[in-house]
């Protein structure tokens, strides 16, 4: 029996084994699948959305769009939220300057050992919990805290300064928290450019500046693309560093959602906060790959 | 000039956290310098003043309960991952390219909102489950659908099980299909095929994705905010006493994190490089 059943799977040949008839495999495997994608992602967000446009007071009322009217008649929630989008800007810009000669030094300038080196050296440190590299920052800026210490020290300060819990700082967390996010992808790129690329440029009697503008530049902006579109939305869904770093009202918009949500118990208007926030980031990813023209899931690989 | 530059950036990412791992030995109760003596106090110390971390019950309960989601949103996402990768690299259905996109969202969603997303869902659940069965009923299951560990889990694993996939994924790309073939000719069922062939094969990504996950889902904060019941995880333990009182237990804490996320952080990448090779 046992021979039969091997000799027909035999003479079932090599190659066509893929269109084997096996409704079990496919089935098991979906139901992990749809059971995530719908059951954590697809429904949670269509609940969210039904429920910002009910009225928390009188939800017996059916579709109601206060939520939304609210937050464009409060001056302050659209300015929070202006101001959280602007953070989420200067953050990404401000990133991306500091980490593109970092990636590209990586890439191109560091050699054989040094460079494996320096890249775990540079990635070490963001497998550490954010929470615990905020509280390094948070340390460092407290009026008795590190830097006021050395300073007093130093004699160029008299008395300390209270570094912490304003706007400044918030930067310092926000632009710390991304960086690895931005450096990666661009070191990704840069390494897949070809060096005799470069070489041909220096030949051919280009200046430095237009080598980096007109060789270097455009074959990294996939790599900029992901690194701003995942920054910029990191930066803007924080809530760690603002609330932690930021003053006692740090006025960002994850904050005013949280105080809903959770202080107010007002879900309604939390969840049109909710998309409202969801709708920038997504515009900005949407942006983002329209300008430079890639998909979404080229971006993630 | 440029190597100046590239030695300031490293001391950027470095100096707060070397300091911050010296302050936990410093014997001070402000979280500063100066130097005032080497101690071991704030990791073991059981003055009622300054508690060290581990004779601080809470401490230990709340890295407890992150553990145990951890484990397990490492092992939902491995389970969820693998299935995903073999429908996505070998199978062709409608709507694959749907789910795929479905799937790779979470890596664009704020954190926040995946995590009030399911707290707003999961508390709808429990209405439509209280009006079938009656109040009574369903109260096991209403207690488990609550903000608490279930929910937890659920947040951490709807963006971690992601990951998870990207990882795996990579991985079967590679794989050989020839060889599951081979065992299946040779008499193994495709069961049999996947559990001796491709999953042994598979094996490095596992681990990779599996410390990976882990590592994600212990210092989750975002998503798990929103979902949390009584008890804490440690990040979110740790952001309540940040928030109010400061001393260098928490620094402890940190050395503690920092030395078990580079280590396990190290094997992981060590599994990964041997990917691209094998």
């Amino acid at each position: 029996m046992e021979e039969i059943k091997r000799g027909t799977l035999y003479t079932g040949g090599s190659g066509n084994s893929r269109e084997r008839p096996f409704p079990w495999f496919r089935l098991v495997c979906l139901i992990p699948l749809l059971l995530w994608v719908f059951g954590l992602l697809v429904f949670p967000h269509i609940q969210l959305f039904v429920i910002s446009f009910i009225n928390n007071r009188h939800p017996e009322e059916g579709f109601y769009l206060g939520n939304y009217v609210r937050f464009f008649s409060e001056p302050l929630y659209w300015r929070i939220f202006l101001r959280t989008a602007m953070y989420a800007i200067v953050t990404t810009l401000f990133t991306l300057a500091i980490c593109y000669p970092t990636a590209f030094f990586l890439a191109k300038v560091a050699k054989g050992r040094w460079q494996l080196g320096l890249i775990l050296v540079v990635i070490l440190p963001f497998w550490i919990s954010e929470l615990v590299r905020t509280y390094s920052w948070m340390i460092m800026l407290r009026e008795t805290g590190v830097i006021n210490w050395i300073l007093v020290k130093l004699g160029i300060l008299s008395q300390p300064v209270e570094m912490l819990y304003n706007d400044y700082a918030i930067f310092v967390g926000l632009v710390y928290a991304s960086m690895l996010f931005m450096l990666l992808p661009i070191y990704g790129v840069l390494e897949g450019l070809d060096d005799s690329l470069i070489e041909a440029a220096q030949d051919l009697g280009a200046k430095r500046w237009t080598i980096l503008w007109e060789v270097i530049w455009p074959h990294s902006v996939p790599g900029v693309t992901s690194g701003c579109i995942i920054v910029f939305m990191l930066a803007l869904g924080n809530y760690l560093t603002p609330t932690l770093m930021g003053g006692k009202n740090s006025l960002y918009f994850t904050e005013t959602i949280y105080n809903q949500f959770i202080i107010s118990w007002n879900w309604n208007q939390g969840a049109a906060f909710g998309f409202l926030l969801l709708f920038l980031s997504g515009l900005f990813v949407w942006l983002g790959l329209k300008i430079t023209r890639q998909k979404l899931t080229e971006v993630v690989r | 000039m440029y190597v100046v530059y590239i030695i300031a950036f490293l001391l950027f990412l470095f100096v707060p956290l070397i300091i911050n791992g010296i302050i936990a030995f410093n014997n001070d109760e402000v979280p500063s310098f100066p130097w005032r003596g080497a101690t071991l106090d704030w990791f073991y110390s059981t003055n009622k003043d300054h508690v060290g971390v581990f004779n601080d019950p809470r401490m230990i309960r709340a890295i407890g309960m992150s553990m145990r989601v951890a484990l397990l949103v490492t092992a939902f996402s491995l389970v969820a991952g693998t299935t995903s990768s073999f429908l996505f690299i070998r199978e062709n259905f409608r709507g694959k390219q749907v789910l795929y996109l479905a799937i790779i969202a979470p890596l664009v969603i704020p954190g926040i909102i995946l995590g009030i997303s399911i707290l707003v869902f999961f508390h709808g659940i429990i209405g439509v489950l209280k009006a079938f069965f009656g109040p009574h009923l369903a109260r096991p299951i209403v207690r488990s659908l609550r903000p608490g560990f279930l929910l937890v889990v659920l947040g951490q694993f709807s963006f971690i099980g992601t990951i998870a996939t990207l990882v795996i994924s990579a991985r079967l790309r590679k794989f050989p299909i020839e060889l599951e073939e081979a065992a299946m000719d040779l008499g193994s069922s495709r069961w049999g095929a996947i559990f001796s062939v491709t999953l042994p094969y598979l094996l490095p990504a596992l681990f990779s994705a599996g410390i990976l996950a882990f590592l994600l889902s212990f210092e989750n904060f975002s998503t798990t905010l929103f979902l949390i019941g009584a008890k804490p995880t440690l990040p979110i333990f740790l952001y309540s006493k940040l928030r109010f009182f400061i001393t260098p237990e928490i620094n402890a804490i940190s050395v503690i994190l920092m030395g078990g996320t580079a280590l396990l952080g190290l094997i992981g990448m060590t599994m990964r490089s041997g990917k691209e090779v094998g």
